[in-house]
């Protein structure tokens, strides 16, 4: 068997096996994991409104996999999308709310403050990546809390003592009658399309720029790049900033399409774990990112009519996610029994 | 309030908040120490929190007041047998750990929120009846000054976690086992070479970080929240990695560094009726052991060199 088929072989498996897991679960728990599934089906593909949540749902993901997967490729583990998100979400939802513009200006600019925040937040752990060689899943880590906790107290600023902010000017809105006339009035926005155009942006960054070249080339091997007259430390905090940035936006995606507000948060979103989820499952390519996030978003809408027509609880999917993440990242293993499994192949042959 | 009235307020809640984060991150040593990263904690905290709750809920009858101990052994070996996953993941599949850890994390979370909805039908558990109680110790409590710092309404929890930080300290430092653990961490095939099974040394310190933190967090819920939701532990396990990593990877580092963030947590939800402290914003506060693990990661607050091996998986044969 080919590299490039193993390579392929091994997301497929990995979400195989993870439903597979889910269904054992529910069968071992008491519930009838068809019932489940089909109630997941339904709730992601049901009618036209159900299908327009869940691109919305897939908008964000696309984005923090995109993130993800593009400090993945510098060889940075940026588990602080979270955080940058979080800060994006605010910034967006903050200049929606500040300022009323024509649109043309306003638009732009909240989403432009959302991956400014985000780049921000992915500068510092960037920066004590290349100054102090400090480990970036740490300080991104902690970064997320102080997100977490800063943007809170912000919010709490921002609406004199109030947990969430006024809606945001219809000027800084990407709703869209149109698309929204399309699916039966579900709250799918604009943002697909920046999404989409992102992951076009960070397949051009990458495969046809200089900066990309030089970026997978530290990722690869930071001491053959230094000898090559790369400036390495450059490049970890630009991907880092980049990587950032996207994160940002997928924070605008909530701030200006989906809720167009921001309201304090008692924990994560959750989104930005996801997207390392994505990533993984992608592995770290635009193309697969859209799998990745596709596969994702789906499953985390669909589970919300889990409970409604199978009485399952939505936590069910989660678990499938956790456990697909767990047999891609050890795909040394599924490696090697394919390898085994072909090997005997041949022998009988 | 007088300076020391202040003292004898926040001094023991500082305490009664470090006693999980103490545990959970002496168990973050064990396992980095051998050269596996433990992101994990978070995660087997939730585990250890929702068995010691789910426990002391269904045999509150049969154990009395003596559920809430017994509670801490079914909450460690739940964890322990989740983290047996990261180890089989991180050590035999070569899964990158950072990821593995993770993947715990999320499993940890929506399994035992999904188990809590399909046995309580509710989002989070009753609340316990049996819980850990505060007492004075008695003479020491009557000595003046430090009886009521540090002996006057404590939890016996509190004196085990520090009892548990030292024990480490004994055994990472002045014990074979020790010794081979840190050396597999440092380097791996110079101890393989000396005949030190370096894939059972790391499975076994994943193990002791998971029943670690297995009981700090069935601690956490049992004295802090005394129910089991999804926001239940909410970034301890996170804080716990970070007081490991302020601590610099030594067991009594990472006890000082729990007491520090216990009392940094403390401040934020009792300082508001402290003078002076009421004035700075509750942010600074809730932010700040982030902040100084970042500072202290930077070299800001002394060099903090994590073992050198940590990350990679152990191949034989291979340079």
């Amino acid at each position: 068997m080919s590299n490039r088929a193993t390579n392929l072989l091994v997301p497929i498996i990995s979400v195989i096996l993870g439903l597979l897991v889910g269904a054992v679960i529910m069968l071992v728990s008491g519930y009838d994991p068809l019932k489940g599934y089909a109630a997941l089906w339904n709730g992601i593909f049901g009618d036209l409104y159900t299908i327009g949540e869940t691109i919305r749902q897939i908008t964000p993901y696309l984005l923090a996999g995109l993130a993800v997967a593009f400090a993945f490729r510098s060889g940075l583990f940026n588990i602080g999308v979270e955080g940058q998100l979080i800060v994006g979400w605010f910034a967006a939802a903050y200049v929606g709310v500040a300022v009323e513009l024509p649109k043309i200006i306003h638009l732009p600019l909240a989403i432009l403050a959302a991956a400014a925040a985000g780049a921000l937040w992915g500068f510092v752990p960037g920066l004590l990546k290349a100054k102090f060689r400090v480990h970036e899943v740490i300080v991104t880590i902690m970064m997320n809390y102080v997100a977490l906790h800063v943007t809170n107290a912000l919010i709490r600023t921002v609406s004199d003592g109030g947990d969430r902010t006024g809606n945001i000017y219809a000027s800084a809105s990407l709703r869209s009658e149109f698309l929204q006339n399309l699916t039966e009035f579900s709250r799918l926005h604009f943002g697909i399309i920046i999404a989409l155009v992102m992951v076009g942006v960070m397949w051009i960054i990458l495969e046809k720029t200089t900066l990309g070249f030089e970026l997978k080339a530290v990722g690869f091997n930071q001491n053959a790049s230094q000898y090559a007259g790369m400036n390495v430390n450059k490049n970890i905090i630009l991907a880092m900033v980049i990587s950032g940035a996207f994160a940002g936006l997928g924070g605008a995606m909530e701030a200006l399409g989906t809720f167009e507000y921001v309201s304090s948060k008692g924990g994560f979103t959750g989104i930005g774990f996801d997207g390392i989820a994505v990533a993984l499952l992608g592995m770290n390519t635009p193309l697969g990112v859209i799998f990745g996030a596709t596969l994702f978003g789906s499953l985390k809408y669909g589970a919300l009519n889990m409970p409604n027509a199978a009485g399952i609880p939505i936590e069910i999917v989660e678990i499938v996610i956790a456990v697909i993440i767990f047999f891609v990242a050890s795909g040394y293993i599924i490696r090697l029994l394919l390898l085994r499994a072909s090997a005997k192949k041949k022998e009988a042959k | 309030m007088s300076f020391l009235e202040v003292l004898y307020f926040i001094v023991p809640s500082a305490i009664f908040y470090a006693a999980p984060l103490i545990l959970v991150a002496i168990g973050g040593v064990f396992s980095e120490r051998s050269g596996v990263i433990n992101i994990g904690l978070e995660g087997l905290m939730v585990i250890g929190a929702f068995v010691g709750i789910l426990f002391n809920l269904l045999y509150a009858d049969t154990f009395g007041s003596a559920t809430p101990w017994v509670a801490l052994v079914a909450a460690m070996l739940a964890a322990l047998l989740l983290s047996l996953l990261h180890a089989v993941a991180s050590i035999t599949f070569r899964a990158d750990q950072v990821v593995s850890g993770v993947a715990i994390n999320l499993l940890a979370a929506a399994l035992s929120i999904y188990l809590v909805k399909r046995i309580f039908d509710k989002g989070q558990t009753d609340f316990i009846t049996e819980r850990f109680s505060r007492y004075n110790v008695p003479f020491l409590s009557d000595i003046p000054v430090i009886g009521p710092l540090l002996f006057k309404s404590v939890y016996n929890t509190s004196f085990f976690a520090i009892g548990i930080a030292v024990l480490a300290w004994f055994v990472i430092y002045k014990t074979p086992f020790g010794l081979r653990l840190r050396a597999v961490g440092e380097h791996p095939m110079a101890a393989d070479t000396m005949g030190i099974n370096v894939t059972r040394m790391r499975y076994i310190a994943v193990m002791i970080s998971g029943g670690l933190a297995g009981i700090g967090g069935a601690i956490y819920a049992q004295t802090i929240t005394n129910d089991f939701g999804h926001a239940t532990i909410n970034g301890q396990g996170f804080m716990a990695l970070a007081a490991m990593i302020f601590g610099k990877w030594h067991p009594l580092g990472a006890m000082g560094a729990a007491l520090f963030f216990g009392f940094a947590q403390s401040l934020s939800i009792v300082g508001s009726s402290i003078p002076y402290i009421s004035e700075i914003p509750n942010v600074f506060l809730l932010i700040l052991p982030y902040v100084l693990t970042i500072l202290a990661l930077a070299g800001f607050i002394g060099r903090a060199h994590a073992p050198l091996a940590i990350g990679k998986p152990y191949i034989k044969g291979q340079r």
